[in-house]
């Protein structure tokens, strides 16, 4: 049963990834190509090169490419810069290992810290007296009765 | 664990956390650099100075194989970063095809770098306009930080000794400009 309800969120999650991937629409590419002169995401541009991509693409799902197909052409015409997600490859593997990187050092600085914290709450300072303290302190009370 | 491999394990990780924000300044500044070296050319060569034109290798666009900037050396070379959306581009496109039929015999080659642009666009324009000089293209636009460009058309000339002459040309060229500039680029 489990397995069942495993693979049926499996395959809700896939579905639409893998639709939009045989048949993109023009909005999901300008959410994640950049304009090679502005610098900017292309759904943000009204550049004439970010004009003359869209008239591209447009002509690109028409005759029924996929998404993979239409952005390996602008990398080839624009370069890998032209893809808002860097690759994950080569150098632009860094790019998505670096954040995980500091993710995963800042939880294991987290978790040093607050190993040393309960240690420290756990383990109290000595704070019994000695014997003498100890008399003058009954004493200094006893004044207060 | 023991306080020899405590103290092992503190250095090797403040050796981490150290090295990778030099790493980080290294690439921030290197970027920096590159960006300011190509706004500072501008600057230079209005000053008088003439600093050595950044090489460039980039495929040609009306040809087969690459075009080397520095396998130029000994003529005198126009530079003309260019791209087919660009209004102002167009306009000057027939200047530059006049100019070159005038100086092409004279010890002297225009280059067009065709930049962020479709290679089907760029070649389109060079019929369209008759341009039958050396163009390469320049899809990422990868050497106009080299060159401090911001905008197109910009022309640069560079001497038979690969030195950056006479001021750039940020706009469209006028024939005399042009030919102003060529001369005085011969005359280096």
């Amino acid at each position: 049963m489990r397995l069942l309800a495993a693979m049926l969120v499996a395959f809700a999650l896939a579905a639409p990834a893998a639709a939009s991937e045989r048949h993109p629409t023009l909005g999901e590419l300008e959410h994640e190509v950049m304009c090679p002169t502005c610098k900017t995401l292309l759904e943000l541009s009204h550049a004439p090169i970010a004009e003359r991509m869209r008239a591209f693409i447009r002509g690109r799902i028409a005759a029924g490419e996929t998404k993979s197909e239409i952005e390996q052409q602008l990398v080839a015409q624009f370069g890998p810069g032209v893809l808002a997600e860097p690759p994950r490859s080569g150098l632009g593997l860094l790019a998505w290992l670096l954040p995980l990187a500091g993710l995963l050092g800042g939880v294991a600085v987290l978790a040093v810290v607050a190993h040393r914290w309960r240690r420290a709450v756990a383990a109290p300072a000595d704070l019994s007296l000695d014997a003498d303290s100890e008399r003058r302190l009954e004493r200094a009370l006893a004044e207060f009765d | 664990m023991t306080l020899a491999a405590r103290v092992s394990w503190k250095l090797s990780l403040r050796v981490a956390a150290g090295g990778l924000v030099v790493l980080l300044l290294v690439l921030f500044t290197w970027r920096l650099v590159t960006q300011e070296r190509g706004r500072g050319l501008a600057h230079a060569v209005a000053g008088g100075r003439m600093p050595a034109a950044p090489d460039f290798s980039l495929p040609r666009l009306n040809g087969d194989g690459k075009l080397r900037l520095s396998d130029l050396r000994g003529r005198v070379v126009l530079i003309n970063f260019w791209a087919s959306w660009c209004v102002p581009c167009r306009t000057e496109a027939p200047r530059l095809a006049a100019a070159w039929r005038r100086w092409h015999d004279r010890g002297v080659v225009f280059v067009g770098v065709d930049a962020q642009d479709f290679r089907s666009d760029g070649r389109a324009f060079l019929r369209d306009h008759g341009l039958t000089y050396p163009n390469v293209r320049d899809g990422s636009g990868s050497t106009l930080d080299r060159y401090g460009t911001s905008g197109f058309p910009e022309t640069w000339f560079v001497s038979r000794s690969g030195r950056l002459v006479a001021d750039h040309v940020d706009g469209p060229l006028t024939s005399a400009r042009i030919d102003r500039d060529l001369r005085a680029a011969l005359a280096e």
